[in-house]
């Protein structure tokens, strides 16, 4: 599947709805989130993906032109390659946030009491065979 | 890219003669009454005084400070506008100057913003001097700030690099008069920053090499410093080792034992040292399989090598272990005196609070909630981990 697009975002969240782990560490958490993909030189466009996530289930999710047609809590933005680098495990992302590779816009005290969840949603990103062509 | 923040780091017998060289008009102290009483912020004072710098004690942090307490010291800090704020004590009394210091400086910010993803600009109306009581928290050069939410009854894991402090004052002699259990539980929370910093997927070249000599002095010196408190060789190269441990675990981050101990010690009231310390053997025999050749590295740094990596990593969490014992210090959960009852009653929220804590981030073996919750069983009984 490429990234990004609206087939991979569908693809994480419906993951994030078969993994019990993420069920778990992610029970109470409410917060929708947009990811914004920078362009960079490998991929010159922006791309805006939206991604529902409501007490451990992922009630939604899509690629969409722009951000207007969904409010979300959280924003979390970085190019393309940063991108890359986290899907791949590459760069964990609250170290890529400390680096300010990745800019978040929300919340972060809310974000920082659910660490496990974000590791839950970074390792179903990995199980997606994505295509970065 | 990455960062390695360090203060200046004045040590050695004698060196809080370097606060009689300070530049300034007005210096907070943030300490706690225990230190007062034992007359370690006279000695604090009396130095500032020969710089000509007016004090002002701010001596009300108490163990696990809270959100109220720096909002009160900032309060005070507004009022009597120092240009040095200093951090005396143990990490509880650091901790809340850093935070009282950020607040001071930038009173538009709540304790909970304090991270590091933001631009704080300090050292616009003071600097920071850290001066460690005990020789264990590191926290004299880390950045990092722990704070309570006594209404939620939580901890926070707060801090951005800019609050590390400008200098550090690292003098054995503040930490001479420590008891032995308290040097116990001290030097053993700087050696699980020692490892954790060195183990943690989070580690650079740049900590390696303060981890490994922070592991060395403590498995050398913790035992005198705890036999004889008057022995100041073993207490200087302690409270050295506490503050090589800080500079590397602080440039890296911790990890699982602390995740664990965390938790542990929040729900049964353990000391932060003794509850991190006892998880550590567990947790390293549980990453052994997935990273062999830097424990057994680690291992043979500190004298346990052994040709195979597997068996190197158990023989470091067995002379953890041992120095534990040695110092007087539990090796297991129920040696704590928790009836297994209430232990397996808290179990699930042990599992869940330990994995919601941010140190769990770093682990180089990420357990399943299973795994984690048959770590906390085997902890309790003492049981070496075998999956």
């Amino acid at each position: 599947m490429r990234f990004p697009s609206d087939e991979w975002i569908k693809e994480l969240s419906r993951l994030l709805n078969d993994s019990e782990s993420y069920e778990r560490s992610a029970k109470d958490w409410e917060g929708d989130f947009w990811f914004l993909v920078e362009p960079d030189e490998s991929y010159p466009e922006t791309a805006h993906l939206f991604l529902g996530l409501h007490h451990g289930k992922s009630p939604g999710a899509a690629m969409e032109t722009n951000q207007e047609s969904r409010e979300a809590e959280f924003t979390l933005s970085a190019p393309f390659g940063t991108w890359r680098q986290v899907i791949e495990g590459r760069l964990d992302p609250i170290q890529g946030m400390m680096m300010r590779k990745l800019k978040l816009r929300g919340n972060l005290t809310k974000i920082m009491r659910y660490p496990r969840a974000a590791k839950e949603i970074v390792s179903c990103c990995a199980l997606i065979p994505t295509d970065w062509d | 890219m990455w960062n390695f923040v360090s203060p200046q780091v004045v040590f050695g017998e004698g060196s809080l003669q370097a606060l009689a060289e300070l530049t300034g008009r007005r210096a907070l102290v943030v300490t706690d009454k225990t230190l007062v009483a034992l007359g370690l912020v006279d000695r604090v004072t009396t130095c500032l005084a020969k710089a000509g710098i007016e004090t002002h004690i701010f001596d009300t942090v108490e163990p696990d400070p809270s959100i109220q307490t720096v909002l009160q010291g900032a309060k005070v800090a507004q009022e009597f506008k120092p240009d040095w704020i200093v951090g005396l004590g143990g990490g509880s009394p650091m901790d809340a100057a850093k935070a009282i210091w950020v607040l001071y400086e930038r009173p538009d910010l709540t304790p909970a913003e304090i991270s590091p993803f933001i631009t704080l600009g300090l050292r616009q109306k003071a600097r920071l001097v850290t001066v460690p009581t005990t020789s264990g928290t590191g926290a004299e050069v880390t950045w990092a700030i722990v704070l309570t939410d006594p209404q939620e009854q939580r901890k926070m894991g707060l801090g951005n690099r800019e609050n590390a402090a400008d200098i550090a004052v690292v003098d054995p002699e503040m930490a001479a008069g420590m008891p032995p259990s308290l040097t116990a539980d001290t030097g053993l929370d700087a050696l699980t920053h020692a490892v954790e910093g060195y183990t943690c997927t989070w580690h650079t070249d740049l900590t390696d090499g303060l981890c490994i000599q922070a592991a060395r002095l403590i498995f050398e010196y913790l035992p005198r410093a705890v036999a004889d408190g008057s022995d100041m060789e073993a207490r200087e190269r302690m409270h050295n080792a506490a503050t090589c441990a800080g500079l590397g675990f602080g440039n890296a981050m911790a990890s699982m034992a602390h995740a664990m101990g965390h938790v542990l010690g929040a729900t049964f009231h353990v000391p932060h040292g003794r509850a991190v310390s006892l998880c550590l053997p567990y947790t390293l025999e549980f990453a052994a399989c997935q990273a062999p050749e830097r424990l057994s590295a680690l291992a043979a740094s500190v004298g346990s090598a052994d040709e195979d990596a597997e068996t190197a990593s158990r023989n470091l969490s067995d002379r953890i272990r041992s120095l534990a014992q040695q110092v007087g210090n539990p090796t297991d959960i129920a040696q704590l005196g928790v009836a297994r009852e209430t232990f397996e009653g808290s179990l699930e929220k042990l599992v869940d609070d330990a994995f919601n804590d941010t140190q769990m981030l770093t682990a180089c073996r990420s357990p399943s909630y299973d795994e984690m919750r048959r770590l906390f069983l085997y902890a309790y009984d003492g049981q070496p981990i075998d999956f």
